[in-house]
């Protein structure tokens, strides 16, 4: 208190956010500190990496045939093989990654969004804003996803994918959304939300301001995880022709044109599997390092 | 509590009554039986396939509201109407639950079984080798897709019975071989080589799942001041542990167990259609290619209804076996 | 029992006491991970003797008694050396430690709530307590768990044996703790802060059951507390720690009579007791213990230290022997003086009466309020009414500070949360600055959310960990749409004392006593008239808490606040308050000016209460009678029929004919007014002084 006030003036408009050890930068100084963190966000980095720029340095786009050449093994040619259509896997195999990583990736932000309003809301209204939120996210559950994605497949032909990635988020929220309102409720209890309502704050904008950003470390993780999902999801339904539509191509697509010829011709499934579940397993390992990151019991010493 | 019984059921009922009629509309708005008629040689007259669509409900030419008041009174009796083949759909709707039935139960035997042993252990000795191997083997079989696996199964199978048994040991199509006359015996060893393999696709990420569940339930606990009074009474570690944190730890473990099995239903569609098991799965993705909506619906109908008795049993079993909640 | 005057602090020695040492402690350390939270404790302990070791949280007395159980996490490092019966237990095989544990050495831990394991019965698991160490048939374990349950006062203690922990109270469950640690006739038991989690007549009872399972053991006790008055009246010696190391050693009449350390000078000094009346400020200690991980250079209470002296700081001094059986850690030991008489002597007559303010800001009438009873966690079921509160009564003057005390299940949570949601009561009329909440129009709620304020409990809790100092202050001024809230943040970090350039931190940053200055600073952002404060020290440490006390009574002077102040803690609300109101089971037993209640209270709820409270004060703990209430709080669902309190009531019980009882069952007794500014919910209310 023996500071002037020009200096204190000072102190609060420049030097606030220099000094102030900031959430984020703790959050990521432990994540960057744990090596399966180092290691999952490196090689995520390299998949995409891989999806976007490798289609650069290929000879060959996904719809390139090369018709003196069907169902070749690895080569300098083609560095992947080739596919029974002439098709070049390495070419072919970028594409799908791209299609699947971005398919991803937007499902579980849309997912967790979508959890996190829904599940807030219900949680710190309750109420009747509770029961009819809580038994939409019950039908919902109770709907089953792969049929109703299944059925609607036909819609998602010619360049419609946006629609098979909102449908894909539709059936991905809700048990996030169950544990957001659960946490919700208990937070609605705790006293810096009551203190923000009993100093007259309105409830929409607590629920925003309050409510939601404190579940944050929650909804990352959620998110990185829904993005593993999302891709595992969109695997299987494309394997079986109900999601990304030909002539697009994805993981799933090609892995199930793959998994026939794979007995003879090794090249057209492994790396497609393998690829997928290094990004899978990379995207699962930034999620669990991050849960570490936030949780701030791994960093608690016993009394 | 039997009003909160008689209240919840209701809810139930009424959520499945809508997840069915909801399944109904979207299989009878997008699929198209029409179309299977399109590619037969020779092909049907129009007012012969209009027939045989009336016959079965499936006419899109009759309004949906009436198609699906046909349908809802059908099912309200008992009848879940017939499958583009003209078969009666519980009929065959029966047969396959026996099948799905008997896959998954196993499955979901072994993959929780296994990974409530595999994830207590690794619980107990957190951040040894253990569970560093485990940690990291859950992790890569969880980034393995159900299509992925099941494929790389019947590879390696392929491989292993060339190169290892040098006979066919492991058989990746269908439950059973068509026309075997070894007797009695000979049928159950062949059943068994059948099952290996779709058993093992489904509980490999079951014992992943349940492992990391089962480790952060029990660490959870071990921490937990009883554990401590266990202690301070003079148990051993080994009896503090499995009296009272095991115990403690497995109640919310069984609940997912209970809500696994009815999630399991539909969904062991996957492992049922590659490896040829006529089960429910591989009839819902038939049923869909074949424009089949009668069938898509009674099998949606099932799993809501799974879903929820499996919520309710999930509920049921925390009860028994938690006092606090039980009161 | 018979206590052990005069032994010596040293681990080994052979004067005086009854009997050799069964449990010796010789520089016993612990670290985690490079970090020492022990460092360097040794004691001693002979039969039927009582330890106290007295700490503030993070001065390592804790980690000290698990580390002497074997019960620490693998991941510390312990040296030194545990001899029970002069057999040595560090680095002992964990065959011969399960054999010692629960058997010669037992320990009743401070959470009773999670003491237990859930899904066993309470009567099992006492009887798994016994078959561990004597080869006995479950029957017969059984019944041996009944009769300990009995010991330790549990009424039905054959049926109580079959019932869940879930359906005992906190106290009943540290009783059947207490059971279980007995069961084997053990030679030590290690209590660690066994009466912390409870209420202060249950504390009471608690704390008797323990002078009983003594009794009948004849074990030696530690007991380890952050509060010095449950330490006066039940321990022989007295162990203070501070920075992972005793700093003082002695005979309990040496540590409050005769202390020669500093810290304990202060703890001491620091401490709100509910035996002083005429509102003298404490003396707080300055600022805060040190981390573990970072002690500062010499003596780590230097820092803190009013008698701090250069040599202070160039080498942690050793304890030394100041007299026969007494030793403290400070080089200045001899000059040393504890604070004053202990009580200010004002014999005869209570002090004259303030007059009470004109204008009211707070007026509560008969307000009721009911919950429904649920049961089940799966099967939500209604079964029953909890009548929370039922018919409260009291003003609230402007500049006045008004205490509203009571143990758990008083409603004096509810009874705030009513008068802060701002909502029409169930029944009754709450009428705050002037507005009955029964007919607020939107406009009107948001002018009075702006002239009440509120500070709460855990500070942690009540800040949003997520925001800056900064923003947290600034978020009333913007919602009440305040301009220039940069200059006002600084303004009121200023107010409370804290440094106006810390506004960019994060409320983690902060020491507990800090963060509830940032409470208390937010809630005065908007200049309120009226400002409810629901137990804003309890959560602090002593030394802490007399900071907090002496702001919040500086600072109503100062801006005319009204208080409306929440708390269990009957000291602190002497201190605080002008007047006090008394709450049980969802009624006023007693209301009036502090010292008048204090002095000499009417109710038989308010003078059993006050006799509860232990002093830190050997001779008058030692020479008090207690009065001692039977059993629990009946439940709100429940409630006795005529007076709430006749079911506990000692002079229900003891003192009143059957044709007097019957008014008591018949009929609720309102407040009737007893003196100039004191009233009483009792048909027989009769003043008497009890502290």
């Amino acid at each position: 208190m023996t500071l002037s006030e020009e200096e204190l003036a000072e102190d609060l408009s420049t030097g606030a956010p220099v000094r102030a050890p900031s959430r984020a930068r703790t959050v990521a100084g432990r994540f960057f500190r744990s090596p399966q963190g180092v290691i999952g966000f490196a090689v995520l980095a390299l998949m995409f990496l891989l999806a976007f720029a490798g289609p650069l340095v290929s000879p060959w786009t996904y719809t390139d045939k090369d018709f003196t050449a069907f169902m070749r093994p690895p080569s300098s040619r083609h560095w992947f093989g080739t596919l029974q259509t002439g098709s070049d896997v390495f070419a072919v195999t970028l594409r799908g990654m791209q299609k699947s990583l971005v398919v991803g990736l937007l499902a579980a932000l849309v997912s967790t969004a979508l959890a996190a309003v829904v599940g807030a809301f219900a949680g710190y209204f309750l109420g009747w804003t509770d029961r009819v939120l809580s038994w939409v996210t019950d039908l919902l559950l109770v709907l089953p996803a792969f049929l109703v994605l299944a059925i609607l497949s036909p819609l998602f032909g010619s360049g419609q994918w946006p629609l098979f990635v909102v449908m894909l988020a539709l059936f991905l929220w809700m048990v996030t959304s169950k544990i957001v309102r659960g946490m919700a409720i208990s937070l609605r209890e705790r006293e810096f939300v009551q203190a923000a309502r009993y100093m007259g704050v309105p409830p929409v904008r607590i629920v925003f301001r309050h409510v939601i950003p404190n579940l944050s470390s929650l909804l990352i993780v959620d998110a990185t995880l829904n993005v593993s999902s999302a891709i595992l999801t969109e695997t299987s339904l494309s394997y079986f022709g109900f999601g990304i539509q030909p002539p697009d191509v994805s993981f799933g697509t090609l892995i199930a044109e793959g998994s026939m010829t794979a007995v003879y011709a090794p090249w057209t499934f492994w790396f497609v599997a393998g690829l997928l579940v290094i990004t899978v397993l990379a995207v699962n390992l930034v999620g669990d390092a991050l849960r570490d990151a936030f949780d701030p019991t791994s960093a608690r010493r016993p009394r | 509590m039997a009003g909160f019984l008689a209240r919840r059921l209701l809810n139930y009922a009424v959520l499945v009554v809508l997840a069915a009629s909801l399944a109904y509309l979207v299989a009878a708005t997008a699929l198209d039986p029409r179309s299977n008629y399109a590619d037969r040689t020779p092909k049907p007259p129009p007012a012969a396939v209009d027939a045989q669509l009336d016959a079965l409900n499936l006419n899109d030419r009759t309004p949906l509201l009436q198609r699906y008041a046909t349908w809802a009174g059908g099912v309200l009796r008992g009848d879940f109407g017939k499958t583009v083949a003209g078969a009666p759909v519980d009929e065959e709707l029966k047969r396959r639950m026996g099948v799905t039935f008997r896959l998954v139960i196993l499955g979901l035997l072994c993959g929780s079984l296994l990974g409530v042993f595999v994830g207590a252990l690794a619980a107990v000795r957190q951040y040894g080798w253990f569970d560093r191997l485990s940690a990291g083997l859950s992790f890569l079989v969880l980034a393995v897709p159900v299509v992925v696996l099941a494929n790389m199964l019947i590879l390696l199978a392929a491989w292993a019975n060339q190169n290892v048994f040098g006979r066919q040991l492991l058989l990746v199509s269908g439950e059973y071989s068509d026309g075997l006359a070894t007797g009695w015996w000979g049928q159950v060893v062949d059943r068994l080589q059948h099952l290996v393999l779709p058993t093992i696709s489904l509980s490999v990420g079951l014992i992943a799942v349940f492992s990391r569940y089962q480790r952060n339930m029990m660490l959870d606990v071990l921490g937990a001041d009883f554990v401590r009074t266990a202690r301070a009474k003079g148990l051993s570690r080994r009896r503090a542990l499995t009296r009272h944190a095991l115990r403690t730890a497995m109640i919310p473990v069984v609940t997912y167990f209970a809500f696994t099995f009815g999630a399991l239903l539909t969904g062991a569609t996957f492992t049922e259609k590659i490896f040829g098991w006529h089960g429910l799965g591989e009839q819902l993705i038939d049923s869909i290619f074949g424009n089949d909506v009668n069938t898509v619906a009674a099998i949606s109908l099932l799993a809501a209804v799974a879903v929820l008795l499996a919520a309710l049993a999930a509920d049921l079993l925390h009860a028994a076996l938690d006092p606090r909640v039980r009161a | 029992m018979s206590p052990v005057r005069g032994a010596a602090a040293r681990p080994v020695s052979g004067e005086g006491g009854v009997g050799a040492p069964v449990l010796e402690v010789s520089d016993l350390t612990v670290s985690f991970g490079g970090v020492r939270a022990v460092r360097g404790v040794s004691y001693s302990v002979r039969p039927g003797e009582v330890l106290g070791i007295v700490g503030e949280s993070g001065s390592g007395k804790s980690v000290t008694s698990a580390a002497v159980m074997g019960l620490l996490p693998p991941g510390a490092r312990v040296t030194g050396s545990v001899r029970l019966h002069g057999q040595e237990l560090i680095g002992a095989p964990d065959r011969r430690l399960n054999a010692v544990r629960g058997k010669s050495m037992s320990m009743v831990f401070q959470d009773p709530l999670s003491a237990l394991t859930p899904v066993y019965r309470v009567g099992d698991q006492i009887a798994e307590a016994v078959r561990v160490h004597q080869r006995v048939s479950r029957e017969s374990a059984l019944v041996k768990a009944v009769e300990l349950l009995d010991l330790v006062g549990i009424p039905h203690p054959s049926e109580r044996a079959l019932a869940f922990p879930h359906e005992f109270s906190g106290g009943m469950r540290q009783r059947v703790v207490i059971a279980m640690a007995i069961a084997n006739d053990p030679d030590v038991i290690i209590c660690d802060e066994p009466t912390t989690a409870l209420d202060v007549t249950i504390q009471a009872q608690v704390l008797e059951v323990l002078k009983r399972a003594q009794a009948k053991t004849g074990a030696a006790i530690i007991m380890i507390t952050h509060d010095l008055g449950v330490v006066a009246g039940f321990a022989d010696r007295v162990l203070v720690m501070y920075a992972g190391r005793p700093v003082e050693v002695g005979d309990v009449d040496d540590i409050y009579y005769r202390t020669r350390m500093p810290y304990t000078v202060g703890l001491l000094g620091s401490i709100p007791r509910v035996d002083r009346g005429a509102r003298q400020p404490l003396e707080p200690i300055e600022g805060n213990p040190p981390s573990p991980a970072a002690l500062p250079p010499g003596c780590p209470f230097a820092p803190r230290c009013p008698m701090r002296i250069d040599p202070c700081e160039a080498a942690e001094p050793p304890l030394a022997e100041v007299a026969g059986g007494h030793r403290a850690a400070c080089i200045r030991w001899e000059e040393v003086r504890p604070r004053g008489p202990a009580v200010p002597e004002d014999p005869g007559g209570l002090p004259p009466l303030r007059v009470r303010g004109e204008r009211t800001v707070l007026e509560v009438s008969n307000l009721v309020k009911e919950y429904p009873l649920l049961r089940g966690a799966v099967f939500k079921r209604r079964v029953g009414t909890v009548h929370a509160v039922a018919g409260v009564s009291f003003d609230l003057r402007q500049g006045e500070t008004l205490g509203l005390v009571g143990e758990s299940g008083s409603g004096k949570t509810t009874t705030l949360t009513q008068i802060l949601e701002l909502t029409a009561p169930q029944e009754g009329s709450v009428v705050v600055l002037g507005h009955d909440t029964a007919r607020l129009r939107r406009s009107e709620r948001t002018e009075i959310r702006r002239d009440m304020q509120v500070v709460f409990q855990d500070p942690l809790a009540a800040l949003d960990p997520r925001m800056t100092v900064h923003d947290i202050l600034a978020e009333p001024l913007r919602t009440h749409g305040r301009p220039g809230s940069a200059r006002r943040v600084r303004e009121l970090l200023a107010l409370v004392g804290l440094d106006p350039s810390h506004a960019a931190r994060y409320p983690q940053d902060f020491s507990g006593g800090q963060r509830q200055r940032i409470g208390i600073a937010r809630a005065l952002a908007l200049e309120p008239r009226l400002l409810v404060l629901d137990e804003p020290v309890s959560a602090l440490d002593v030394s802490i808490q007399a900071g907090v006390i002496n702001l919040l009574d500086a600072l109503r002077a100062r801006l005319g606040l009204s208080y409306l102040f929440v708390a269990h803690d009957l000291a602190v609300v002497r201190h605080i308050a002008d007047r006090v109101a008394v709450m049980y089971l969802g009624r006023i037993a007693e209301i009036g000016q502090v010292d008048a209640v204090y002095g000499a209270p009417a109710h038989p709820y308010t003078q059993a209460l006050l006799s509860a409270i232990p002093l830190p004060d050997p001779v008058r703990e030692r020479s008090r009678a207690r009065i001692l209430l039977e059993g629990d709080l009946p439940s709100p669902a429940h409630p006795p029929t005529g007076c709430r309190f006749r079911t506990r009531c000692p002079k229900f019980r003891a003192e009143l004919t059957d044709a007097e009882r019957e008014l008591c069952a018949g009929v609720e007794p309102e407040v009737r007014p007893l003196g100039a500014d004191q009233g009483a919910a009792c048909h027989y209310a009769d003043r008497r002084e009890v502290v």
